[in-house]
Order: structure tokens, then C-alpha cells, then sequence
């Protein structure tokens, strides 16, 4: 399946569109606050139109995940290529783009997402130029991560979203923003170094044939990396469940578990969230912390099958504790934007545990949750806005009895509640029960998931107790005149309540996008994980 | 009429109420009287399709099962076991076909009902969109053939049940009451969930019948018949919570804050019963020893929850606890293996109890306006001790009450005496079978109990004189919206509906249609089979219905000899036995066993994580970003002061111990690594470099001291790296940190090449 847009490759046109949307709005004269606003728009929309095509097209039968043939809409040059060195050999660098059933939603996810955190940024004033330039540069970082299959690349986008997410946080953010936003950037940071070791020993590792030439060439391609055949006889990662490949697996593991993030790496996420300012807490909610459970999927599930296996325990170990710490922690929250924040703690942790099972409903359900975490808690996160926006307090005791006040607000707020305990017919539900019940059928896996399921009621209990104290009970007459949510809000909050509900009658709109490459990757990873068994 | 004629007309049954829902939710506050003829009208709409799907059921499949499933999720090519689909779908039988006819009859009166009882409601729309989906949900429950949508449904009702006990949510103690019951019950349904999963695991399915030949196949879950009736016992979990069984019981009460046809509808008639209709699905996968834990639940649950209702005061809080009382009646009988009384019980206390809640309401209404005439707004409308005499000013609604309340006695010629009976011969063949006697014991006592309880009410609120004589001069019966559906609840409280015998069901058309499943667990954990217990039900009839009949008249007259007769003081036996009193009057305790463990304790876990995250996992955090900028200053001031020698000596001090300890680690470390072994190695590696680095610090010692002022923690010199990049970076100059992941890669490129 491939796909050109003016002689260029869609994933490209997806990626580079906020770029370009970038420089217009940097163009722009200041003085202009609506053109600014109306160009991230469009070019967002844009963006968001061409990930709706590539939904459309996309090919559900194809695998990808380590099969370059049945990757879609790909577009491969080599990008960088340094000749042989005395020193390092010859570097050879892809631009190399391609989607699956894995990447497919978290980049409709995106462009979905971003299209949204332009409107929920309707009302920055400050700097609104530099504010949306960077929440577009943001943009591309995010896209550029789930849709590269160069690790090299990968890595260039992993960065490159980093820097935006810093001054979007230090500058545009709370009170406490500079402390936060260090946070952030030293945490993450400490990720990517350790990230960056594990790529660099995987390319020392991994040496492909060049066809042109017969050389034996070292390579950042992904999908080269998984291929057990590539590892050269003596390079570092060569071989199964050395402790080699334990060291790269577990440096990639804290890289991608700061992101996701996994306890004990979670504290910079409560500390970002409550300084950045809405848009960017969606943003950060609703995609970035994607980008570690995907990393996991993408880049150390089958590129390292045998200790993804062998360590899977610790994984479900994991996930139950971010599911019942996280849902604790939110629990004794008094600040609405905290405690939302700990709950993506708590949600986060289901898709560790689906993504533990290794086999179809769990991985289904991890694919599936972390898409819809993505739009259920950016619904959360927009909420919080409203609010912030109107009374610019967010502790919790300050309210009470919106519902009367703000009727439309209370509707949307409830579908969003509910949604995020798992309600039956709400798309979080769905998720949630696959990622359980595939956990539950691995025998080892088995008490954890029935103590995880503990997570259920937790949710439950901090949901509706924050409903009660901000929205029920006598109207808090210092509130009494707060206007009910306006245009703009509605348009950021009802398209993602819509497909809430609609995934959450019919998932196979989203899983059947899915379940091709999932169960490939399941296969793929359990065989990589059997072959080591068979090591004596 | 074709088997998919019916199966629609049942989806047509299901969605009409989420129609309602739809419009109103919307549209309401433009619909002429907020729309609540279009929902109400919906509903009658929806029973009269579901007289004739069981008049179509009994007549033309009496013996059938019709069902149809459609594909839901593909799985496509599962690892390991190859194509997988999920299928759901609805299935029609004859349960299935009473039971859409009970929430239909229920919902539709109690729609009429609150016509007149809600009237000038604040959210009078949003009321009967509510009751919308509600009936959606439960008809939902009803007629899906698998657990999934049964789970799906079920959690909807808690939603629904929710969203009405919280009507009124401006009162905290609504709110409280409507999440208590949220969460309560989701505490049962997680224990549910966990069956399913069991069963999942086993099965790769979800439909009933599926599963059941699965396991009649010898295809034990899990292999073992532990996880059999673990499964059994689990999915029994979501009914205690539903059906407000102890030990969750204690949600339902509170419930009663949602306005009373509510409680009528959903927290007498429907809702609660759909555990029992959840143990009537799942009977034929339950060994005998779930059953005997659901036999000793429900006998549990009845007992005590009969004794609370003899202690309250509040018209509602009594008829609460009566019916977690009568809800623990039919899950024991259901135990007990007497399957048909179970859901017959069902049936009939759902016609005789939602006409007592109605009646209720209708009740508390007049009494509210009265006391609102009156001026009065310090008396409680609810409570029985400010009643009396109601009798002459509301005949209706009097008569209707006493109909119900012979009904949920046992007394001859009602309904609820056939339904009982059963139970309690069903009860008293489990105990000569199994030797569990005390089941038996518990269902006449508490039926005894109930008929005491049920008269007391029934005299202090009606019979006598009334606590204010002006007052009763203002009571009025209710208006016609309300009363008729009254008279409908009590016509049908009449024996003749069910059973053409009035002493005996079994020869009825409801027995007829409703026949035990056969047990489909293995022959040596299932209970006593059919044959067998129907042998031992035989002989235990005629007892049973002479003792009941006794039991039920000997409780009618103990309360009119303390409540009408005043023979005996009801105040002087309160005070002699004050404990007892009191235990029953605070309802056992429950609520303040559960405030001090489950909430205080959840409570102050959530508060000690907290802390835990902000001062241990946090302070970690933070403080390595102090040793980081303690260790910079020192660099700094050794640079500023030119003491080039002692960071030169700092820096080789560092990459030594780092060596030895990477060096230890690496020489330990097995080949065939394993997590716990690299944990285990690289904390004796890391001991190691620190152990280097401090013999560096005090075995030469020739260092300045200000630079590693107190700072000779190795994490700390480590952390350094990261504090220069922090400060630059903090100054503007992001092109350092650039800088320094460039010179990351040409390290690292050099390392490994």
C-alpha cells in the first residue's frame, strides 16, 4: 500500500505538515492573534484528514511489526551514508517510514489529538506566536516517533519532541513551571541516554548484507534488529538472554518506562501535568505517554523476545503496581489536575498488564487501552480546563453542585467520568476487560491480574467521590455565575465523547486495525521467547 | 410467528426505552410536559410486545430456546489456537419471556406512578430519561445469551441506579447513597468479573450455553473442580452485590434516597432480583458446593436483614431491609436446588413489593403534603411513630398495602404464599438431603419475622389514631396515576395469575415453564440431582405448608396483640432488651464496621502513598538534583580557584571505582543471565565501585576538601554529568545539552564499535 501526495509519501506529508504549518505561523505578524491560531488549525486539520485516509486505506490484513514487505504506506532512501571509516566502519542511515496495525492507531491517535490541543489553546494569549509554533513542532515529534522505522530516525523525533515539551511547560505553564519543567527534561533526558546506548549497541550488533555492494553493512533499521539472523557472531547482543542483552533490554526498559511512566519513574508526571497548561496536558496525557508502552511494543518486545518473556512476570508486577498505587495516589489528591494525573498513572498500568499476557486479548487490549486512554483522558484534561479556565482554582473542596450551575459541562463530564472507570459501553471498558482477561489466562500471571482487579473498585471510589465534591451536592454561591462550557469547549470535548461511545459499542472499528499485526507480534515474540527454552 | 419475528420484537423491547432515553436526554426541556408521556407511552408500547412474546413463547416454543448470536470482535488468527471470534447475542426462553413481561409490568406502572409522584420535580425530564435506561439496561440483562453482555448490562444498571438514587443530588446524603451503591456493588462485580474470566481462560467463549456443554463434556476449567466452583461462586459474587446480599448488602438501604418509584422499580422489583436471575442462568454450572455457599448466603442474609426491619422506623428503611430479606429468600432457595421457587418468588415479590414501595410513596406523599400544609417542615414524613389511622382518609391505598402485606406474610389464596411455600419445602428437602438443618430453621423463622414486621407497619402507619389529629384532617388519597397502578399490583398479588390451585404452584402454567436445567458439572461435585429432590420436595410439601401457614399466622398475631391490642409494650420489651435493641435499630453495625476497615483503611493507605510519592520516591528525586548542583558549586569553585589537580584527581577517582565495579559485576554475572541474578550482581557491583571510590577519598585523602565538601556519595559525583546540563540549560543554552548528546553518541560509538 503506498500513497503519494504531490510526488511525496503521505507518512511524510503527515509528519512534516505542523513543520510547515510551523513556518507559516512564524511568518505570520504578531499582531494577529486569530491567523495564528486559524493556520496551526488548519494545518493540524490537515494532518488529521490524511491520518482519516490512511484509516480508510489501510490494508487490515497486512502484519508489518518485522516484515518490511506487508508494512504500508512505507517510503525507505537512505538518508545518511558515511563511507567506511578506519574508526567506526560505514554508517548507514535510513529514511525509513512505515506503518502497521501497531503504529496505525497511535497515529490516527495523534493527529487526532493535536488537531484538538490547537482549540483547547484558543484562549493562550501569552506569546501565542512562539505557543503555537512549538505546539507544532511538538506535533511533528510525536508523529515522526510512530511512524519511523530507522531507529536512528526514531530516536531524532524522540528528541526532537522533547525540546517544544520543555518550553511549552517552562514557559506557558503554572507557577511552579521551571521546577516541572527541568523535571521533565532531566527524567526524560536520563531516558534517552539510556536509549540512546541500547541503539548504539544494537547497530554494533546487528550487521545486514547491502545488496549493491555484498558488504556487511551495521544498520539502525528496526526491523533488521529483530531479526535474530542479523546478530553478528560475536558483537555484543549476540546470541539469547545474555546478560548483554539484559543490560540493553533494561536500559531500553527505564528509557521507555520514564515515558509510559512506570513507577518508581512516575513523579516528574504529576509535576508536569499540573504546570502545563491544557493543551499541553492532553497532549501529554493523550500521546506522549503512549510513546513508552509503544517503544516497549516496537523496539524491546521483538527485538529482545526471550527476556520480553522471561521478564514478563516483572512487567504484570509492575503494572499492578502503577494500577492500585497510581489509583491510591489519586485517591488522596486535593487538586483536580493531580489527581487526573494519577489516574494516567492507574490506566497506564492496564496496559502493562495486557502487554505482560503476550498473547492476543492482552496485547489487543494494551493497543486498544492506550488509544483509548488517549482520548478518555484528554477528555479528563480538557475538563479540568474548563474549569481552570473559569474559577482558576483546581482544588477539589473549592466546589460543588456544578451540575446545577453548569448543566451542558456536568453531561459531558459524566460520559468522560464513567468512561475513565471502565463503564460497560464506553470504549474504556473494552480495553480494560481484553487487557484482563488476557492477562488472566497465563498461568503465572494469574494472581496478579485477580489483585490488579482490585484497580476496578479503586477507580471506581476516586471518580465518583471527585463527581460528588466538585459537581453534586448545595451550588457553592461563589461559583453561581460560572457560564456553562462555550463553543469552543464543546468542539474539543464532543468529537472525543462520540468516539468514546461509539468504540465502546462497536470496537472492531479500532481492533480490527489491530489484530492482524498484534497477533503477529505475538507470535513473533512467543517463538523468539520459545527459541531460548530450547538453549540448554 | 417465526423464531427472529420474536427475537426482534425482544430488540424492539430493548431499545424503545433507550429511544426514550435518547430523546429526552436531549430534548426534553422542549417537549410539552418534558416528554414524559413519549417514555411512558414507550413503555406500555414495550409490554404489550412482551405479553405477546410469551404468550408466543409458551404457546408455540414452549419447549425452545430461541436465540441468535452475531460476531462482535474477530481476533483473527490467535497464536497458538488459530481463528477466534467473539460472538454475542439474545436469546429468548421461557425465563427469559416471565421476566421481560415482570420489568415490563413493573416499569411501565411505576412510569404511570411518577407521573403523579414527580410532579413539579426540579429535573422532571431527566427523571424519566433515567428510567429510560434503565429499562434498557435491564431488559439487556434479560435477554443476553452470554456473560459478557450480561456484565455489560449489568454494570449499566448500576449506572442507571446510580443516576436515580442521586436524583435528588443537591442532599449529600443522595450523593453519598449513590455512590455507595456504585461502589459497593462494583466490589461484588469484580469478583464476577474474575468468574468470567475463569471462564474465558477455559473456554475462549462467552455464551451460556456454550460453556455449559463445554463443562458437560468433562472440560473442567482450569482442570480442576475447584476452579469449577470457584467460578461458580464468583460469578455468585456480582449477585451479592446486585441483590444486596450480606455482606454487600448494606448499599440498598441507603438506596431509599432516590425517590420511591425508584425504589420500587429498581431497588425492590427489578434490579436487585437480577442476581437471582443471574444464579437462575448460571445454575446449571454450579457444583454443590457453590451452591450450598449461596444456599447459606441468602439464608444469612435473609435472617439478618429480617431481624433489622423489625427495629426501623422509617416506611421505606422497613421495606428496604424487607426486601434484602425476601432477595436472601430466593437466592437460598435457589441454593437449596428449589430453582422454579426461586424465580417464582422472584415474580411474585416483584408484583407484591413494588406495590408496597408505591404504596409507600403514595403514602409519604400524602403526608407530605399535609405537613407542607401544615406549615410543618420538622416532621418526617417517612416515619411510621408520626403515622396512624391512615386507613379511613386513604382506602385505596390502604387496601391495596394490606393485600401486599398478606402476600409477603404467606397468607392462603395470595401469591406470595404459593412462591414461599415452595422455597420453604425446597428448604426443608436440602436439610433432610444434605443435613443442613439449619436452612430450614432460618426460612421459617424469618418467615415468622417477616409477617411481624410487615403487620407492625402496616398498623402504625394505618390502623389507630394518627400522631396529629389536624393533621390527618389535610392527608388525601392520591391521585389516579398513582392508585391505579396500585390496584394492578394487588390484583396480580391474587394466587390465581400463576397458579389455578391456590394451594399448591406446581400445577400451574408458571411451573410448567419454568423446569430446572440439569446440572451439567461433573456427577460427583453436583448437588442432588433433579429426580432425587424432586422425591424429597414431595415429602417435605404438605409439612412445609402447615408450618408456614402456623409460622405466618402466629407473626400476624404477635404484632396485633403488641401494636393494635397493645398487650404487650413495644417501648417496655425495646428497654429490656436495650442491646439487642439497639444492635438491630444501628442495623448490626455494618456501616460502622465497614466506615472504620474498608474506608478508614483505604483512606489512609491513599494517604500514606501520598506521602510515600511526595517524600520518598520524590525526595529520592529531588534529592539527587541537590547532590547534583552541591557537587557542580564544588567543581566550580575548584575550577574558579584553579585547583585543576584535585577535579583531574576526582574525575580518575570516579572512572576507576566505575571500572572495578563494572569489572566485579561482569565476573559474576552468569551467562545465562536472569533478571534477579543482574539485580543481585549489579547492586554487588555497584557496592563495589562505592567501596573503590571511598578507599580513593580517605586512603590518599590529598584532596581539597571543599570540593567533595560532605559529598563523597558516589551517586552523587555520578549525578554531576547531569547538573552541568541542567544548569546550562536552565541558563538558555539548550545548545550544550545538543553539544553533549552529540559527544553521547561519539562515546558510545567508540565503546561498542
Amino acid at each position: 500500500m503506498e500513497l503519494h501526495v504531490l510526488g511525496v509519501g503521505v507518512l511524510t506529508w503527515l509528519t512534516f505538515l505542523p513543520i510547515i504549518g510551523m513556518v507559516a505561523v512564524l511568518v505570520l505578524p504578531k499582531n494577529n492573534p486569530a491567523a495564528v491560531k486559524w493556520t496551526a488549525a488548519v494545518a493540524t486539520f490537515l494532518q488529521l484528514v490524511l491520518a482519516a485516509i490512511l484509516f480508510v486505506m489501510f490494508n487490515k490484513s497486512m502484519a508489518g511489526i518485522n516484515d518490511a514487505a506487508s508494512m504500508q504506506f512505507v517510503e525507505r532512501f537512505k538518508w545518511i551514508d558515511i563511507q567506511s571509516q578506519s574508526w567506526f566502519g560505514r554508517i548507514q542511515i535510513e529514511y525509513f517510514m512505515g506503518i502497521d496495525g501497531l503504529s496505525g492507531p497511535m497515529v490516527l491517535l495523534t493527529a487526532l489529538i493535536s488537531f484538538i490541543a490547537v482549540f483547547a489553546s484558543w484562549n493562550i494569549e501569552k506569546a501565542l506566536k512562539g505557543y503555537m509554533a512549538m505546539l507544532l513542532l511538538l506535533d511533528t515529534g510525536m508523529m515522526g516517533v510512530f511512524v519511523s522505522l530507522d531507529f536512528f530516525l526514531f530516536y531524532v523525533f524522540w528528541e526532537v519532541m522533547l525540546l517544544p515539551m520543555y518550553f511549552l511547560i517552562g514557559v506557558w505553564g503554572g507557577p511552579r513551571r521551571e521546577y516541572a519543567a527541568i523535571k521533565f527534561f532531566l527524567y526524560t533526558l536520563l531516558g534517552s541516554v539510556l536509549m540512546l546506548l541500547a541503539m548504539i549497541a544494537l547497530y554494533f550488533s546487528v550487521a545486514i548484507t547491502d545488496p549493491a555492494t555484498g558488504e556487511k553493512i551495521h544498520t539502525f533499521n528496526m526491523l533488521a534488529m529483530m531479526n535474530p539472523a542479523n546478530f553478528e557472531p560475536g558483537s555484543l547482543l549476540y546470541g539469547f538472554g545474555t546478560y548483554w542483552r539484559y543490560l540493553a533490554y533494561i536500559a531500553l526498559f527505564i528509557g521507555f518506562a520514564i515515558k509510559v511512566p512506570i513507577f518508581p519513574f512516575h513523579t516528574w508526571l504529576p509535576d508536569a501535568h499540573v504546570e502545563a497548561p491544557t493543551a499541553i496536558s492532553v497532549i501529554l496525557a493523550g500521546v506522549l505517554l503512549k510513546m513508552g508502552t509503544y517503544g516497549l511494543l516496537r523496539v524491546s518486545y521483538p527485538m529482545f523476545p526471550e527476556i520480553a518473556t522471561a521478564t514478563a512476570w516483572y512487567l504484570a508486577l509492575l503494572a499492578f503496581i502503577n494500577i492500585v498505587y497510581g489509583a491510591l495516589c489519586a485517591m488522596a489528591q486535593k487538586d483536580f489536575k493531580k489527581l487526573i494525573a494519577y489516574s494516567s498513572i492507574s490506566h497506564m498500568g492496564i496496559v502493562l498488564l495486557g502487554m505482560a499476557a503476550l498473547n492476543t486479548q492482552g496485547m489487543l487490549g494494551a493497543v486498544f487501552q492506550m488509544f483509548n486512554h488517549g482520548t478518555i483522558t484528554a477528555m479528563l484534561f480538557l475538563i479540568v480546563g474548563v474549569i481552570y479556565d473559569r474559577a482558576h482554582t483546581r482544588d477539589l473542596d473549592a466546589f460543588g453542585g456544578l451540575a446545577l450551575t453548569m448543566p451542558k459541562y456536568t453531561g459531558i463530564m459524566t460520559v468522560a467520568f464513567f468512561a475513565a472507570l471502565g463503564l460497560p459501553g464506553l470504549s474504556g471498558f473494552i480495553s480494560e476487560a481484553f487487557a484482563f482477561l488476557g492477562a488472566f489466562q497465563v498461568d503465572k500471571l494469574r494472581i496478579i491480574t485477580i489483585a490488579s482487579t482490585l484497580g476496578i473498585v479503586l477507580t471506581a471510589a476516586y471518580m465518583l467521590w471527585t463527581l460528588q465534591r466538585v459537581f453534586l451536592g448545595q451550588p457553592n454561591e461563589k461559583w453561581a455565575k460560572l457560564p456553562d462550557i462555550n463553543p469552543v469547549e464543546t468542539f474539543t470535548l464532543v468529537p472525543l465523547a462520540v468516539i468514546v461511545l461509539v468504540l465502546g459499542i462497536y470496537p472492531s472499528f479500532m481492533l480490527d486495525m489491530m489484530t492482524t499485526s498484534l497477533n503477529h507480534l505475538v507470535d513473533f515474540v512467543s517463538r523468539g521467547g520459545a527459541a531460548v527454552a530450547m538453549i540448554p | 410467528m417465526t423464531e427472529s419475528t420474536l427475537l426482534t420484537l425482544s430488540v424492539a423491547i430493548l431499545l424503545l426505552p433507550l429511544l426514550g432515553f435518547t430523546i429526552l436526554i436531549f430534548f426534553s426541556k422542549r417537549l410539552p410536559r418534558q416528554g414524559d408521556w413519549l417514555e411512558t407511552g414507550f413503555l406500555f408500547v414495550a409490554l404489550a410486545i412482551s405479553f405477546v412474546i410469551l404468550f408466543t413463547k409458551l404457546t408455540s416454543y414452549h419447549d425452545h430456546v430461541v436465540q441468535a448470536t452475531f460476531g462482535w470482535v474477530d481476533f483473527g488468527n490467535v497464536p497458538g489456537f488459530g481463528p477466534m471470534r467473539l460472538d454475542l447475542g439474545i436469546m429468548v426462553d421461557n425465563v427469559a419471556a416471565i421476566m421481560l413481561v415482570v420489568v415490563c409490568i413493573v416499569s411501565g406502572l411505576v412510569h404511570l406512578f411518577s407521573i403523579g409522584y414527580m410532579h413539579g420535580d426540579v429535573r422532571y425530564g431527566r427523571y424519566f430519561a433515567y428510567l429510560g435506561i434503565f429499562t434498557f439496561s435491564m431488559v439487556g440483562i434479560v435477554i443476553t445469551n452470554n456473560f459478557f453482555m450480561m456484565y455489560v448490562f449489568w454494570e449499566l444498571v448500576g449506572l442507571s441506579s446510580y443516576l436515580l438514587i442521586g436524583h435528588w443530588f443537591e442532599r449529600k446524603s443522595a450523593s453519598d447513597a449513590a455512590k455507595k451503591a456504585f461502589i459497593v456493588n462494583r466490589v461484588g462485580d469484580i469478583g464476577m468479573f474474575t468468574g468470567i474470566m475463569i471462564l474465558f481462560a477455559a473456554f475462549h467463549t462467552f455464551t451460556f450455553d456454550t460453556i455449559f456443554e463445554s463443562i458437560k463434556s468433562g472440560n473442567i476449567p482450569l482442570g480442576s473442580e475447584a476452579w469449577l466452583t470457584a467460578a461458580g461462586i464468583l460469578i455468585f459474587c456480582g449477585a451479592i452485590g446486585k441483590s444486596a446480599q450480606f455482606p454487600l448488602h448494606v448499599w440498598l438501604p441507603d438506596a431509599m434516597e432516590g425517590p420511591t418509584p425508584v425504589s420500587a422499580l429498581i431497588h425492590a422489583a427489578t434490579m436487585v432480583a437480577a442476581g437471582v436471575y443471574l444464579v437462575t442462568r448460571t445454575f446449571a454450572m454450579m457444583t454443590a458446593d457453590a451452591l450450598m455457599f449461596i444456599a447459606y448466603i441468602g439464608a444469612i442474609t435473609a435472617f439478618i436483614s429480617a431481624t433489622i426491619a423489625i427495629a426501623q422506623n422509617d416506611i421505606k428503611k422497613v421495606l428496604a431491609y424487607s426486601t434484602v430479606s425476601q432477595l436472601g429468600y430466593m437466592v437460598m432457595g435457589l441454593g437449596v436446588g428449589a430453582y422454579t421457587a426461586g424465580f417464582f418468588h422472584l415474580t411474585t415479590h416483584a408484583m407484591f413489593k413494588a406495590g408496597l414501595f408505591l404504596g409507600s410513596g403514595s403514602v409519604i406523599h400524602a403526608m407530605h403534603h399535609a405537613l407542607h400544609h401544615a406549615n410543618d417542615h420538622h416532621t418526617d414524613p417517612q416515619d411510621i411513630r408520626n403515622m396512624g389511622g391512615l386507613k379511613s382518609k386513604m382506602p385505596i391505598t390502604f387496601y391495596t398495602f394490606l393485600m401486599y402485606t398478606l402476600a409477603i406474610s404467606g397468607v392462603p389464596l395470595t401469591s406470595g404464599f404459593l412462591s414461599k411455600d415452595e422455597i420453604l419445602a425446597g428448604t426443608l428437602a436440602y436439610g433432610s438431603l444434605t443435613g443442613h438443618t439449619i436452612i430450614p430453621i432460618v426460612g421459617f423463622l424469618v418467615a415468622g419475622l417477616t409477617a411481624f414486621y410487615m403487620f407492625r407497619l402496616v398498623i402504625l402507619t394505618f390502623f389507630g389514631g394518627h400522631k396529629d389529629p389536624h393533621r390527618l384532617e389535610a392527608v388525601h388519597e392520591s391521585p389516579k396515576t398513582m392508585t391505579i397502578p396500585l390496584i394492578v399490583f394487588a390484583v396480580l398479588s391474587f394466587f390465581a395469575f400463576y397458579s389455578f390451585n391456590p394451594i399448591g404452584a406446581s400445577s400451574g402454567w408458571f411451573y410448567g415453564a419454568v423446569e430446572r436445567p440439569e446440572s451439567v458439572v461433573p456427577a460427583a461435585t453436583a448437588a442432588a440431582g433433579i429426580q432425587e429432590f424432586e422425591e424429597a420436595l414431595h415429602h417435605s410439601h404438605t409439612p412445609a405448608m402447615i408450618l408456614s401457614i402456623l409460622i405466618a399466622a402466629s407473626g400476624i398475631l404477635l404484632a396485633f396483640v403488641v401494636y393494635y391490642w397493645n398487650k404487650i409494650s413495644a417501648d417496655a420489651v425495646a428497654g429490656a432488651l436495650k442491646p439487642v435493641h439497639q444492635f438491630l435499630l444501628n442495623k448490626w453495625y455494618f456501616d460502622e464496621l465497614y466506615q472504620a476497615t474498608a474506608v478508614r483503611g483505604t483512606d489512609a493507605l491513599a494517604a500514606a502513598y501520598r506521602w510515600f510519592d511526595n517524600n520518598i520516591i520524590d525526595g529520592f528525586v529531588n534529592g539527587t538534583a541537590r547532590w547534583t548542583l552541591g557537587v557542580t558549586q564544588g567543581t566550580k569553585d575548584a575550577w574558579e580557584e584553579g585547583n585543576i589537580g584535585a577535579i583531574f584527581y576526582m574525575v580518575v577517582a570516579g572512572a576507576v571505582s566505575l571500572y572495578a565495579g563494572w569489572l566485579t559485576t561482569m565476573q559474576l554475572m552468569p551467562l545465562d543471565a536472569t533478571l534477579a541474578s543482574m539485580v543481585i550482581n549489579g547492586l554487588i557491583g555497584l557496592g563495589v565501585a562505592g567501596l573503590a571510590f571511598f578507599l580513593f577519598y580517605v586512603g590518599v585523602g590529598g584532596f581539597d576538601n571543599k570540593i567533595v565538601d560532605g559529598l563523597v556519595n558516589f551517586v552523587a559525583y555520578l549525578a554531576g554529568f547531569l547538573g552541568i546540563v541542567t544548569r546550562r540549560i536552565q541558563t538558555g543554552k539548550v545548545q550544550t545539552y545538543l553539544a553533549f548528546v552529540l559527544l553521547g553518541v561519539m562515546v558510545f560509538f567508540l565503546w561498542f564499535r
